[in-house]
């Protein structure tokens, strides 16, 4: 690394943090290129950034600059003694984990909380009248409470416990969709979409004979607001979008977006799988209609994750599923529906998830949200930076800013195949996803039938992208 | 990490052999890999004594998938399709060499199961087919 990597005294404010990352390059100030004039024109949407020389080359102007060395409001390095997956061996090392955006390790706490559920307090939830069954019943409400508070919810009733991002937006569709949407209305999505926040509208489409339309990306990934506007004027009944893009990272501007979708008279939904887990979200602030995150994405379990939408629209919305749990009264021909959330919650929950995901936000608030975020916009900077300087003619996706971008870096080695990348990279102990990362459409927009991807989490360091680039300068030597 | 992709590989995928079209082929079957978005199309000529006279593939995809194509295209070159109905999912892997993870085998095999799909109507095939190689 040109820059050297020092530790400098730690803040007592914080005791974890101290550690430094270099500095790279955010040519762009936060929020200064959104609308840039650059935005809509080009269309060559790999924005590759080989060799020295380019504007995002840090050593073109302040080579070794100390004033070029941020720091790291987290200690990574700390942070990594919570996660056990970290004491496991991987050629003397441990794993370099860069696939987060797809599932988070998981803290010793959350695997206790999980522990814990299952060996000292068994019992389903709602039902038992003994103590056991009041803990677990607690504990599962208590979760749910902590998860609201965690992303700004105002009432713990519109938080639904669901299994990940991709029940959420399932759920939505199936009843707020098939009972809101008809004949010709419109849909706007977007060209960043995951596959979860694109199939399940094509079914209510299909279902309703309605439309679907998609705002276009530009050049860096990043939606194009005046087609946005353009497809506002169609007055569509729904619009669904996803924070941050697993694909590319792009940050969407959401505040912005639900207040323009709104003033066109449509409901917002926003995808927070890759928010949720990496900044702070309050989804009152941001005054959308529904919110779905993975909390397995969110250092949770799998099989954890919820949905928020605004209680009246929870109360209006039919229910999903029929079976226990989401009922009042049950009679031969007919039944009363429990109360919000419940309603949707329809059969035992996974309850140990739950709790566990009740762990995980503890964990992540404890950490603190404002850091988080900065920790990852740090590194993602640092690796957008090494990447393009360490291994020439290697092809970035996405905002040349890590301030509009989410830790997630995908990219490709001219003349690899991404498979044999993630292959020869997992030989080193190194983690990357390879393939489209359940977005099709975006990477036939790429014009790539796959790239690999390197994700951030909490516990990653600047030696996880160290090790990136030296792994990948080693692809590159084998197939020269 | 050398060791994986072994030499002969990596000339495979740099200069595949039999790589491109044949002008009035009898048998032109494609095939896909939609996880990794390796696409293969394979194309036979066969003469009337039953003999693979001429095949060649066209496609993109990672090392694995292109070098089992190149391979696999040597190995029937010439052949009588009762021989080629002998060639199995393990074969191929052999001929490859290498470790195949669980996630890369349908790189592996991609060649062969196209194989198979093209000489569905032809060949009684030998070989095991739905079970992944040992
Ligand atoms: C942006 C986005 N949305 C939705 C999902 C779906 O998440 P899950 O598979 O947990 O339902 C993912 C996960 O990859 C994602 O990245």
């Amino acid at each position: 690394m040109a820059i050297g990597e020092r530790r400098t005294g730690a803040d007592p404010a914080n005791p974890r943090s101290g550690t430094t990352i270099p500095a790279a390059l955010d040519i762009l100030e936060p929020g200064t290129a959104v609308d840039g004039p650059d935005a809509v024109a080009d269309c060559d949407v790999a924005v590759p950034r080989t060799g020295a020389g380019t504007a995002l080359d840090p050593a073109s102007d302040a080579p070794d600059a100390p004033a070029a060395v941020e720091l790291d409001p987290l200690d990574p390095v700390a942070i990594r003694r919570d996660f056990p997956v970290f004491e496991r061996d991987f050629g003397g090392r441990p794993v370099a984990y860069l696939d987060t955006a797809a599932t988070s390790l998981k803290p010793r706490s959350v695997i206790e909380a999980v522990d814990g559920y299952n060996t000292r307090y068994t019992a389903n939830v709602h039902r038992g009248i003994y103590r056991m069954g009041e803990e677990a019943t607690a504990a599962y409400e208590a979760a749910r409470e902590k998860v609201g508070r965690f992303i700004g919810a105002p009432d713990r009733h519109e938080i639904v416990f669901v299994r990940n991002a991709t029940e959420a937006i399932n759920l939505v569709a199936a009843t707020w969709g098939r009972k809101n949407i008809g004949a010709g209305d419109t849909i706007v999505l977007t060209e960043l979409e995951h596959h979860s926040n694109l199939v399940p509208w094509q079914f209510v489409a299909q279902e309703k004979d309605a439309d679907l339309e998609f705002v276009p990306i530009d050049a860096q990934g990043r939606l194009v607001q005046d087609a946005f506007d353009a497809l506002l004027r169609t007055k569509p009944k729904l619009v669904a979008f996803t924070h941050v893009s697993n694909g590319v990272g792009t940050i969407n501007p959401v505040r912005d977006m639900v207040d323009r979708a709104h003033a066109a008279g449509a409901l917002v939904l926003v995808d927070g799988a890759q928010a949720v887990p990496h900044m702070p979200v309050n989804v009152a602030g941001l005054d959308c209609d529904f919110y779905a995150f993975s909390g397995h994405k969110a250092l949770g379990p799998t099989g954890s994750g919820a949905l928020w939408a605004r209680r009246e629209l929870l109360e209006a919305m039919p229910p999903y599923m029929g079976g226990g749990e989401m009922i009042r009264e049950v009679h031969l021909r007919s039944t009363v529906y429990n109360d919000v959330p419940w309603k949707f919650e329809a059969g035992t929950p996974d309850i140990a998830a739950a709790i566990g995901l009740g762990a995980a936000v503890d964990y992540l608030t404890a950490l603190g949200m404002d850091r988080v975020r900065e920790h990852e916009r740090l590194l993602t900077a640092y690796a957008l930076d090494t990447l393009a300087r360490g291994v020439p003619g290697l092809t970035l996706y996405g905002p040349r800013s890590a301030y509009q971008r989410g830790g997630v870096v995908s990219f490709n080695l001219p003349g690899v195949h991404p498979h044999d990348v993630a292959t020869l990279l997992d030989r080193e102990g190194i983690a990357v996803r390879a393939g489209h990362h359940c977005t099709q459409p975006l990477h036939e927009r790429l014009g790539e039938a796959a790239t690999a991807r390197a994700s951030f989490g909490v516990y990653s360091t600047t030696d996880d992208i160290d090790r990136l680039v030296a792994g990948l300068r080693k692809v590159q030597q084998l197939f020269a | 990490m050398d060791d994986l992709y072994r030499a002969e590989i990596l000339e495979h995928y740099r200069h595949p052999h039999n790589f491109g079209s044949l002008d009035h082929p009898d048998v032109v079957q494609e095939g896909s890999n939609p996880l990794c978005g390796d696409r293969l199309t394979l194309m036979l000529d066969i003469d009337e004594q039953g003999r693979v006279d001429e095949v060649a593939f066209t496609g993109r995809g990672c090392a694995i998938s292109q070098a089992s194509a190149s391979m696999l295209t040597d190995l029937i070159r010439g052949k009588q399709l009762s021989e080629v109905a002998k060639i199995g999912r393990k074969d191929i892997v052999d001929e490859l060499g290498i470790e195949i993870s669980p996630a890369r085998l349908k790189c592996a095999l991609l060649s062969v199961d196209t194989l198979r799909r093209a000489l569905e109507d032809r060949v009684t095939w030998q070989a095991e087919t739905e079970e992944e190689p040992a």
